[in-house]
């Protein structure tokens, strides 16, 4: 019973960063539609200003937080007024093949500039866990998921309640009519995209210390972000939430009661499952097919 | 401006000529190491080492009236890119002799390739045992196998009283070989065994396995893989509050950088490593031990690294000994003067004895293993 209570303990803790991870990537292959393959190297990018801040110019740790996220989001604008506007209108293969690219450039410039061993982070958190009867967590995990949570209140609040909320998802239903009714949409592309990546960077700033940070750190972060995605349905921030949660148990639960050689299985199992039960996502709203 | 930069290819064509007459001058080694990915700390450790080797040589004159060149080529953790980079430098770079692959499961990808070309190799780090039991004769191995460690360990079995023990290993042909081959040792000793968790090598939560095996009977749990996600699991079994005797073992623990990375949570682990950078006195030579660590220091390399770094040296200096042997840097003839070399390597004398199928063997050298245990954030030597 206790080592249950511990694994679900566990699967809080790892599925709040999943679930930042899935709304940062739904917005953009949700909602924007495009097939964002750079998202793993923002989570990569965010770490890597945890790193700097930290560690090279020995600033504080809760300021380096906010640094890794503005610094998430000035990149992704920069990627999308510099290679996503110019493709506007283009297919999907195109942006795909373009994005490719600048997922390998991007990971091969953190390698050559930080080198291929990993770095730490220190933190400011104590080295005991809080031990609450059988079960007991890391403060610095704690604080990660309340950090997250917080993350992810702001960006459902900024989606559902404001007029910049309300003109994205105008703008990705029906581009001219929302342009017709005075939304700027290059701008609005631009900050989506920028949202969506300092989202990533903030998984990557917050996960960065728990683990350890290297250039390759994103990749499976990503596959795990597309999972999550497809998992919750595309574009749903609700469902990109719950849809962390669920990977996070199937790979506890997997790890601890089948096989630990398959836990990063789990989470493909379930996804195949629900391509082939309900290959909307679990949580996509009904739609009207043609 | 234009006519002057349109020079610049051909200035560049010149240098790679010019490069390409110079290498002929040189004996090249090729070295087969992971720089990224899972394993480029330890990697990297091991490259370290090895440069230290050929500028030493270099220094007293090279091989042959030649300098030692060291074709460094990274196999990206990755058994594939492995194949392929071994493949690279034998026919594009014309290595006659290559140093790696670090890991068992990146080695064992490298093989075929060794068979296929005739070109041999040192390997310097991996630990399964079939690497010197299929019946390759172009493997020269000086790191321990997993039952050589296991063996060593059989001493100490008793005195530290374990009942039962769970493992924990990465889930390769290193992990799984040490598992099978420390579960032998342990079964004939009357020592039951658990759980036996794996976790992938690129894993970076292990939380799941840890809660299980803190929720298990016994009081033991050896750990298997490389620094890196070692310093992982010390963080989370503290997180987790397990309270279990853990040891670890494949050589490539680096406990200083344990230490200073997870603080308290190593203080009373142990660990099976086979060098004794803390002892050098304890070492089997010494006087190279201790000029290996003084130019490891003065090159500002992290002390921590010279627990793996050392294989690096001793691998190419074993390398660079058979060419010498053979008197020419062909890999037929370095192929059979691995057989008669016997150098003062840093864990003891490397001496190469036959092992696996008759008239196909491997090479093995008979390194020593140690048991060290961290007390007070202080390394501490166990007697086996």
């Amino acid at each position: 019973m206790s080592e249950f209570l511990q694994h679900l303990v566990n699967m809080l803790v790892l599925g709040g960063t999943y679930a930042l991870l899935g709304i940062g990537l739904t917005l953009i292959f949700g909602i924007m539609n495009v097939v964002n393959f750079t998202h793993g190297v923002l989570y990569t990018f965010g770490a890597y200003i945890m790193f700097i801040v930290v560690q090279q110019l020995g600033l504080n740790f809760f300021l380096a937080l906010p640094v890794a996220v503005l610094a998430g989001w000035l990149l992704g604008a920069t990627i999308e007024l510099t290679l996503l506007r110019p493709l506007r209108g283009s297919d999907i293969d195109t942006t795909m093949l373009v994005m490719i690219g600048a997922w390998i450039a991007m990971q091969s410039g953190t390698l050559w500039i930080w080198g291929g061993v990993a770095k730490s982070v220190a933190t400011p958190f104590p080295e005991a866990p809080l031990v609450l009867g059988p079960v007991s967590v890391s403060w610095l995990r704690l604080f990660v998921l309340a950090a997250a949570a917080m993350l992810i209140l702001v960006t459902y609040l900024l989606i559902n309640k404001t007029s910049l909320g309300r003109a994205m998802r105008a703008t990705f239903q029906d581009h001219d009519t929302a342009s017709l009714m005075g939304v700027n949409v290059d701008m609005i592309y631009t900050s989506t995209f920028a949202i969506g990546s300092s989202l990533a960077a903030a998984a990557g700033a917050l996960l960065g210390p728990v683990y350890v940070i290297f250039p390759q750190m994103g990749d499976l972060a990503a596959v795990k972000a597309f999972a999550i995605v497809i998992l919750g349905g595309l574009g749903n921030i609700t469902g990109a939430v719950i849809g962390g949660f669920i990977l996070a148990l199937a790979e506890e639960l997997g790890a601890g009661y089948v096989s630990s050689g398959y836990r990063d299985a789990m989470g493909f199992v379930i996804i195949i499952a629900v391509l082939i039960f309900r290959p909307t996502g679990l949580f996509a709203r009904a739609e009207r097919v043609g | 401006m234009t006519r002057a930069l349109g020079l610049v290819p051909v200035f560049a064509l010149a240098t790679a000529l010019f490069g390409g007459t110079a290498g002929a001058q040189t004996i090249k080694i090729g070295v087969n190491e992971p720089l990224t990915g899972a394993f480029a700390a330890s990697g990297t450790y091991v490259v370290n080492g090895a440069k230290i080797a050929a500028d030493e040589i270099n220094a007293k004159g090279g091989i042959l009236g030649k300098k030692i060149e060291l074709v460094i080529e990274d196999n990206k953790s990755n058994p594939t890119e492995a194949a392929a980079v071994a493949e690279k430098l034998i026919t594009s770079d014309k290595v006659p002799v290559l140093m790696g692959a670090w890991g068992s499961s990146l080695t064992l990808a490298v093989m075929p390739k060794l068979m296929e070309y005739e070109t041999p190799m040192v390997v310097e780090t991996s630990s399964s045992g079939k690497i010197t039991t299929t019946g390759n004769p172009f493997v020269f191995r000086i790191s321990p196998p997993s039952a050589v460690e296991a063996a060593a360990f059989k001493g100490i079995v008793d005195k530290l009283a374990l009942k039962k023990v769970d493992f924990l290993i990465i889930n390769n042909d290193w992990g799984r070989g040490t598992a099978e081959d420390f579960s032998k040792m342990m079964k004939d000793k009357g020592i039951s065994i658990g759980l036996v968790e794996t976790m992938d090598q690129g894993a970076q939560d292990m939380s799941a396995q840890l809660s299980k095996i803190k929720s298990s009977d016994s009081e033991t749990v050896i750990v298997t893989t490389a620094v890196d996600q070692l310093t992982l699991i010390f963080k989370q079994a503290a997180a987790l509050g397990l309270k279990k005797r853990i040891i670890t073992t494949g050589g490539s623990q680096n406990p200083d950088q344990i230490i200073a990375q997870a603080g308290a949570a190593a203080n009373g682990t142990m660990h099976l490593t086979t060098f004794l950078p803390w002892f050098p006195d304890k070492t089997p030579n010494p006087e190279a031990t201790n000029y290996f660590i003084t130019e490891w220091k003065k090159r500002g390399f992290e002390f921590a690294g010279c627990t793996e770094s050392f294989r690096g040296y001793d691998g190419i200096r074993t390398a660079a000994a058979a060419v010498e042997k053979a008197g020419k840097a062909e890999p037929a003839a370095i192929k059979a003067a691995l057989w008669d070399i016997n150098i003062k390597g840093l864990n003891g004398d490397i001496v190469f004895r036959k092992s696996g199928p008759e008239g196909k063997e491997s090479g093995q050298s008979q390194p020593n293993v140690y048991l060290i245990e961290i007390n007070d954030g202080k390394v501490e030597l166990k007697t086996l």
